[in-house]
């Protein structure tokens, strides 16, 4: 017997020579290779894989990935400025509690009976997310806010029968680029560009640009630059009065302070639920969400699952499944709404547990908390002789343009220095909006304490002066 | 005792049912719960210096763009919340507790849980995704090594982990498929992807947002997909192939590298949709078979959870000819450091944001590190032996058939049929997956349509026990027997779950009557008693 047949591997347990045996007699089969018979010589893979050796041991596999990921330095031994789409904020110990649950964990598909906890966790996912949007229709999330943006600019689209969208303001170019790509080849997407004194939306270039034609207006409140567009409420008339659905993005965490879009006049919102208990995990945490009211025809464009509450065979007994299943690709394949299948259930739930315990106190206090210290960590750094902050006027949340044209360094120098600090300092926008200069974006949250804004603070002066 | 047990527990050797009962804690909705002051969390407070720099705060926001009213959230103190949550998840089965091998295709095998410790520390949970590259080279070489690992095990040239799920990475690749036609100049007149109905929805809905028309074949007698079909529906029209193979059925297709070749022989490309690669690791690989492009998933084949429907990982890799393509950004060895390459100007951009799911990948790679070369095959092997077993086991049952291919062995799952038991009983497949769940057990039929009729998709991957396996069997064993004896009870099943069955589906149908959130439902409620 050779040393490989030896190993009785902890994850394969019929793996064991005797009950090996014991199957393929009763399967009647001389070896596994006869299962194999109907594939081709030609496709066999003739040897063994060239893979790295294993660490058979848990022991050993731990001490190697735990090596690798030492590695790495954390934004809990760095100060972090960084956020451009991906936040950290506080996670309560409950969120991760129940993400960790091996019942929720572990399953996938199951039915409303023997998965009804899944059912029901993630409806009431979708019914807090509705009372923080002030909206009926919230979708079981899907990949990421990206392709939240992207299926709304397609529901639009097929919701008025045209195929071009308007996306104003300042926008992630990653996002722009994941939108473009999935709006081919029958959506034309057209960027309004910014007004270059605000930084925020440029109307009247959105008035000149808007026609018959148009489908959907999309901008996001706080945009990529953190600015709160003021026209809201004036956007949504000009897309209405030709027509077009008004998209609104939003990060659901700045809803206790900011009005929910729908309030100003958005047809369909959607957004990122990252900072809603998920850590940030190098970007892995992310889940996209779209609402809309509850009528038929907005109900019947989205591609998600939806799950709705009814009557059981038992009187008084909530049970869960979903709602209008025929419009999806699990039924009806290409004929229905783009697709729908694995996404980010797990965050749903996760989200779910974190406005729970926030409350709707908890939502005021954090984006009380969060809009301080950023307002805050904007009038420090403006102290600084040559440093213009905020960059733009207007009201913000969360993140802010810093403008560092004026110290004679560019930012990248900057960071550099503050990372031998221990600094992540805010994201570079020169390669973004060169046009800018050299410009950062700054991003600040309730876990950012006076003394972490002050050091950093403290740093960027030392370096610029 | 111990003997009393065993001999309640055993019968002639053979182990009889679980008296399994799901728990129902009737728990309410969670608004249900609310009580008004109560705090699950509090927030960190502001320092008072900084309070009295910025002033009053609120007042910066334009009064247009101010919440005027506190959202309608539950109030709830922190036990309760958790409590609540217990109680759900406990009214959730999930793969650790029961024997999952009744979700055939999705591949639910056993997600190690060292490897959940290793994805939840602080070196993959708290970096960030724009930190500086020499600040995350240990999550960079991980993504760079798993690449290598998954060329290997494919023969592809290059992959990209951007996408979330298997879905995402069809799409990546049909979008691949478009840009090279593109690039060729043939993008208008190659307008036709080639799928088959065994195929996951995806290959046909994905392709369909690409912009591409749909042609689905549909098996011949032997099962394979109808190669007399397929070259009916080839022209210079057809932009490329997008299949499964084993299909959902587990029969592999033999003449694989024939439809690969017609395909190419008329200027498409071929996408082999790899989500279920388990019974062929280390056995065949989809570039040999002269495919083009091919994707995983990580949360089947490569053992992360799939969290109640993600967040999973998938996998999208291509040959040498189209690695221009790929999503950016990549990542990158110069000799001296990982790095993020995006200066990439025929990619077809982002798919999603950031990098994909890097605690995803994290487990993904620790999975194969755990096993190796011989482990992977080993795995391939043993997902296979346990299917054809389970084979022989079911269709000792009276009433169960698979149909096509019959006597030949399968690959990792099997679609089963119980139509002569429908027949027989009026008991329906989907009858049997809900008295299934008495039993503490998943079951789960068949994407849509029903080729098969009455269908049943089986895969017992390599995680399971013979014993395991053998009481799966049962189970069923004894649902068809009281089919027969007792119907009523089958169909009006479950009687052990959390919730009994819906009968009025209308709730869930009529736009009057539908309700996704609870505030909608309150309201027509209300109109409904008006």
């Amino acid at each position: 017997m050779d040393k490989k047949k030896a190993v009785v591997y902890p994850y394969i347990p019929n793996s064991e020579p005797s009950i090996k045996q014991q199957m393929l007699d009763e399967i009647g089969a001389a070896s596994v290779e006869a299962l194999y018979a109907d594939i081709p010589e030609t496709l066999r893979l003739k040897g063994k894989m060239n893979l790295p050796e294993p660490f058979l041991s848990e022991s050993d596999l731990v001490r190697h990935v735990e090596e690798l990921l030492a590695q790495n330095a954390t934004c809990k031994d760095f100060l972090n400025f960084r956020g451009a789409g991906c936040y950290q904020h506080f996670v309560p110990a409950v969120c991760d509690e129940i993400n960790g649950r091996s019942e929720f964990l572990t399953a996938y598909a199951g039915e409303p009976y023997d998965d009804h906890g899944r059912f029901q966790a993630l409806f009431e996912y979708s019914s807090m997310m509705g009372e923080l949007l002030e909206m009926d229709v919230v979708n079981v999330p899907t990949y990421d806010g990206f392709q939240a943006v992207a299926t709304s600019i397609r529901m639009a689209c097929r919701l008025t029968d045209r195929n071009e969208a308007l996306v104003c303001g300042a926008i992630n170019p990653d996002k722009l680029s994941m939108i473009t790509n999935y709006c081919l080849p029958d959506i034309s997407i057209k960027q309004i560009d910014i007004d270059r004194m605000t930084g925020n939306i440029n109307f009247s270039a959105l008035e000149k640009a808007i026609s018959k034609k148009t489908a959907v207006v999309y901008y996001e409140n706080p945009s990529y630059l953190g600015l709160i567009t003021i026209q809201g409420a004036e956007i949504a008339k000009l897309a209405h009065r030709h027509g077009a659905e008004c998209v609104v993005g939003v990060d659901p965490i700045s809803l206790g302070v900011l009005s929910p879009p729908a309030v100003y006049g958005a047809d369909i919102v959607c957004g990122d639920i990252q900072s809603l208990g998920m850590h940030i995990q190098f970007g892995g945490g992310q889940a996209g969400f779209i609402a809309t009211c509850d009528e038929e025809k907005y109900l019947m464009e989205y591609p998600s699952r939806l799950f709705g509450i009814t009557p059981t065979s038992v009187p008084g007994e909530y049970g869960f499944g979903d709602v209008a299943y025929e419009r999806t690709s699990f039924a009806i394949r290409e004929q229905g709404k783009e697709w729908v299948g694995t996404a980010s259930a797990l965050w749903g739930i996760t989200a779910g547990v974190y406005l729970a315990l926030m409350g709707p106190q908890g939502l005021a206090e954090i984006g009380k908390v969060i809009l301080e210290k950023s307002h805050y960590a904007a009038k420090q750094l403006a102290a600084i002789k040559g440093v213009q902050s905020p960059a733009f006027d207007g009201p913000y949340f969360r993140e802010f343009v810093v403008d560092f044209n004026g110290t004679g360094k560019t930012v990248a120098e900057i960071n550099a220095t503050l990372l031998a600090q221990g600094i992540f300092g805010g994201k570079d926008l020169s390669q973004e909006y060169p046009e800018l200069g050299n410009c950062a974006i700054y991003c600040v949250t309730e876990l950012h304490r006076q003394a972490d804004i002050d050091r950093m603070v403290a740093a960027v002066k030392e370096i610029v002066k | 005792m111990m003997e009393d047990i065993m001999k309640f527990r055993y019968t002639d050797g053979k182990p009889n049912l679980r008296r399994f009962h799901q728990a129902r804690w009737d728990e309410p909705i969670i608004f249900e719960l609310s009580q008004p002051g109560q705090r699950g969390v509090l927030v960190t407070e502001t320092e008072s210096e900084v309070r009295d720099t910025v002033g009053d705060i609120l007042s910066t926001i334009p009064e247009t763009m101010r919440r005027k009213q506190l959202p309608a959230l539950p109030e709830m103190s922190q036990a309760q919340v958790l409590r609540h949550y217990l109680r759900l998840s406990q009214e959730n089965l999930g793969a650790d507790l029961n024997v999952d091998i009744g979700q055939g295709t999705c591949t639910m095998k056993y997600n190690p849980k060292v490897n959940e410790q290793l994805a939840r520390l602080p070196g993959i949970a708290e970096i960030h995704p724009l930190q500086d590259e020499e600040t995350v080279q240990g999550i960079l070489e991980i993504m760079y090594q798993f690449e290598q690992m998954l060329k290997e095990i494919s023969g592809m040239a290059r992959f990209s982990f951007q996408s979330q799920a298997g879905s995402q990475s069809i799409y990546t690749c049909a979008a691949i498929m478009r840009a090279y036609h593109q690039a060729r100049g043939e993008a208008d007149q190659r307008d036709e992807v080639i799928t088959t109905i065994f195929s996951h929805p995806s290959d046909a809905a994905c392709a369909k947002v690409a912009g591409f028309k749909v042609i689905t074949l549909y098996p011949g007698s032997n099962g394979y997909p109808d190669f007399a079909a397929l070259k009916a529906a080839v022209s210079e029209r057809t932009a490329g192939l997008m299949i499964t193979n084993p299909e959902d059925t587990g029969i592999f297709n033999p003449y694989i590298a024939d439809f690969v070749n017609i395909i190419h022989e008329v200027g498409g490309l071929c996408f082999y949709d790899q989500a279920n690669a388990n019974g062929i690791l280390g056995i065949t690989r989809a570039r040999d078979a002269g495919f083009d492009m091919c994707h995983f998933n990580l949360h089947k084949t490569f053992a992360t959870p799939h969290g109640c429907g993600g967040p999973g990982g998938g996998a999208a890799g291509v040959s040498e000819e189209l690695a221009k393509f790929l999503p950016v950004p990549v990542v990158e060895w110069d000799g001296n450091k990982y790095y993020l390459d995006y200066n990439r100007p025929d990619s077809i951009g982002k798919i999603r944001s950031f990098y994909g799911v890097a605690p995803v990948i994290l487990k993904a790679y620790a999975w194969v590190m755990s096993l190796g070369a011989d482990g992977l095959r080993e795995v391939a092997e043993i997902a296979v032996l346990n299917n054809n077993y389970l084979l022989k086991k079911m269709l000792e049952i009276p009433g169960v058939s698979a149909p096509y291919a019959v006597g030949k062995p399968r690959k990792e799952q099997v679609r089963y049929s119980w139509q002569e038991l429908y027949e027989e009983t009026g008991v329906s497949s989907e009858d049997i997956g809900l008295r299934a769940a008495d039993f503490g057990l998943h079951y789960w039929t068949s994407h849509h349509p029903f080729v098969v009729p009455e269908p049943n998709t089986l895969e017992p991957t390599e995680s399971y026990t013979k014993a395991e396996i053998d009481e799966y069997v049962a189970v069923l064993r004894q649902i068809a027997e009281e089919a027969r004896t007792n119907p009523e009870l089958v169909k009006t099943a479950p009687h052990n779950s959390t919730v009994h069955r819906i009968d009025d589906h209308d709730p869930l149908d009529k736009p009057d009557q539908w309700a996704v959130t609870w505030r909608a439902y309150l309201r027509k409620l209300k109109q409904s008693k008006a």
